[in-house]
């Protein structure tokens, strides 16, 4: 299902058909940034550490060991249930621009050696939003890590519920929290990482029921939509409202992690609750966290070609 | 796994638009000729004959079956409101207070009574009646400490083995900066998810609106019943046109996209039953919605007296787990 093609290597975020003349403007401090060594630096402004947001694809490359990945439940496809006009056309379109069947990817995989579950929603592909493909493949991952016995990570990118569903994707939160309980009952730990944005029905639901709760730094998190709080309190907002670190400073996530150092993070959380580990790999240093991440990065991506 | 809705029905649709447009016409005419009729009786005649015209679309319009007309009965002003239910149906409430962590939430009564001559512990947001108490209540719109309240008598209920009893009637959780620094998003999520395994049966009425996650953070249950006017929907149908067409007036159109009846939420297998209403709704005559609420209260809690925690736990994941819809193409 996925597109093998556009696929990047694993361990990094390069792309084998990025063209060497390319340029990407950072939108937080307009440095102008070829695409190749942005793609190098974890597509992580040199200049600002402005994250940029990552596929899905992307996000399961940079955190997994190279050639762990296997996926399940790829051959979910939304359907139509309440005829809602555009809707097919929609999904038509976001498939072809994302080359993803719909907005999550599931399975499983290794970090660092430590076997997990894990899934990640994809924002290219009409918002990371949650309609019943996404609510099932997170049920389905979970009750999966049930079964084998093992953690699940979840990598949120999401602005909420599909509304083109309608109450059948609000049943998605009740649906995922079910299965995320399944989880904690078996007593297996359960990393949520919120990446930007990450809001409505996403946050309402299994991102926000995580052992460990993590994000990288300046993701947007919250429930409601800036504008609608705006309208609701006739007042401007901070511009840090609803930031990561905003959140962190409120009690509502436990880390705000810089993405070079969230591998290794996951890692250690991973062996503090137990996970296996199925594979030796190449230690990653743990000081200058880019300097560091762009060795393991040399390190663990080869001459894969899947 | 449900199926695919049937088509909507579109001529009905541009039917009710063309009364709404002729409607619309009759207003303005009587706006132009009510300041004349005072005076003159002739323009008296014209007014009356163009009331008695208005009043006839009106109850044209009613009876054609479209979403709005729904929408419109949910959030009609008159309409009882959950706290009004749960007077009805709960003798001898109690009222508790607080989430124990920050403050007491005044959009969100619960508390604990006797339903049908058994002890249940239930839960209300409060619309106010008219402004004044519509401020004071946050006009049904909760803050994450109103969710936690609820937990907090829910996790009562199960020590005590009490059914949760949930009427629900809110336009949507508060969106507000205060409610989102307390963690709105984790109030909901926590609420849904303890309501997923909660161990005592849990009865769900919405009998006005459902409005979205904040709605679901006290409408997770074994039974799910639904007022036949009432509207449960993922994005309020306003927010629903801004996104779709930039144009929160084409609310109507988004009210039938959405498919957010009691009829389509049956179909849907979201919710396990539609409780009929008086006809043109609960406000004609509110104690008779109440009685027929009882009715099927009543019967519900009598079936869920006999299935065993476990089994019933099992059912509600069950339940909860096979909504949705997708394809699975090898
Ligand atoms: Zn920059």
């Amino acid at each position: 299902m996925l597109n093998w093609l556009r696929r990047p290597k694993y361990g990094s975020i390069e792309r084998r058909d990025t063209p060497a003349g390319l340029w990407t403007k950072c939108p937080k401090c307009g440095a102008l940034i070829t695409t190749k060594e942005l793609e190098r630096n974890l597509k992580v402004c040199p200049k600002c550490g402005f994250h940029h947001r990552l596929t899905a694809e992307e996000r399961l490359a940079v955190t997994l060991d190279e050639n762990s990945f296997e996926e399940t439940d790829a051959h979910l496809i939304s359907g139509d249930p309440l005829r809602f006009e555009g809707y097919p056309e929609k999904l038509a379109e976001a498939h072809e621009k994302s080359g993803n069947p719909d907005a999550a990817i599931v399975g499983f995989g290794t970090i660092e050696g430590y076997r997990t579950a894990i899934g990640a929603l994809d924002f290219p592909f009409m918002g990371g939003s949650m309609g019943s493909v996404v609510g099932e493949k997170i049920t389905r991952i979970a009750e999966r890590a049930v079964e084998a016995h093992l953690p699940l990570v979840v990598f949120s990118a999401s602005g909420g519920a599909r509304m083109q569903e309608g109450a059948l994707s609000l049943m998605q939160l009740a649906k995922t929290s079910a299965a995320i309980a399944r989880l904690h009952d078996a007593r297996l730990p359960y990393l949520s990482v919120m990446c930007d944005p990450t809001t409505g029905g996403v946050t309402a639901s299994f991102a926000f029921l995580g052992d460990v709760i993590l994000a990288e730094p300046g993701a947007l998190i919250g429930f409601a939509g800036r504008r609608v709080i705006e309208q609701t309190i006739r007042r401007k907002l901070p511009d840090n409202f609803q930031a990561a670190e905003f959140c962190l400073e409120h009690g509502l996530i436990d880390m705000v992690v810089p993405r070079p150092e969230l591998r290794a993070t996951l890692a250690r959380l991973l062996r503090f609750f137990g996970a296996p580990r199925v594979a030796a790999t190449p230690p990653i240093a743990t000081a200058g966290p880019a300097e560091a991440t762009s060795t393991a990065v040399t390190a663990t991506a080869g001459s894969e070609d899947v | 796994m449900v199926t695919v809705l049937p088509e909507r029905d579109r001529e009905a649709e541009a039917r009710a638009a063309a009364l709404e447009r002729q409607l619309a016409e009759v207003q303005r005419e009587i706006a132009v000729h009510r300041p004349r009729a005072e005076k003159d009786g002739a323009e008296a005649d014209v007014l009356r004959a163009l009331e008695a015209r208005a009043a006839e679309l009106r109850e044209a319009l009613m009876q054609m079956p479209i979403a709005w007309n729904a929408v419109a009965l949910a959030r009609h002003p008159q309409r009882p409101k959950a706290q009004e239910f749960l007077a009805a149906l709960i003798d001898d409430f109690t009222e508790l207070h607080g989430d124990r962590l920050f403050r007491d939430d005044p959009a969100i009564a619960a508390g604990v009574g006797w339903c049908e001559g058994r002890p249940v512990v239930a839960i209300a947001p409060y619309k106010g009646k008219d402004t004044r108490e519509n401020i004071a209540h946050n006009f049904g719109m909760p803050y994450p400490e109103g969710y936690r309240k609820a937990l907090r008598v829910m996790k009562l209920a199960e020590k005590f083995g009490y059914p949760v009893l949930s009427i629900v009637d809110t336009p949507a959780a508060f969106p507000g900066d205060a409610a989102e620094e307390r963690g709105q998003a984790e109030a909901i999520a926590r609420n849904i998810q303890e309501m997923t395994r909660l161990r005592t049966p849990i009865l769900v009425v919405i009998t006005g609106e459902g409005g979205s996650g904040g709605a679901l953070a006290i409408a997770v249950g074994d039974v799910v019943l639904m007022l036949e006017n009432a509207i449960y929907t993922v994005i309020p149908p306003e927010g629903c046109a801004a996104i779709l067409w930039r144009d929160a007036t084409r609310a109507r159109e988004a009210a039938a996209a959405l498919r957010l009846t009691a009829a389509d939420l049956a179909a849907l297998e979201i919710v396990d039953e539609i409780v009929p209403e008086p006809r043109g709704g609960a406000h004609m005559d509110p104690d008779r919605a109440f009685a027929t609420v009882r009715d099927a209260l009543r019967r519900h809690l009598t079936a869920l007296d006999a299935i065993p925690i476990d089994d019933l736990v099992r059912r509600r994941y069950d339940k909860y787990r096979r909504m949705g819809y997708y394809e699975e193409r090898p």
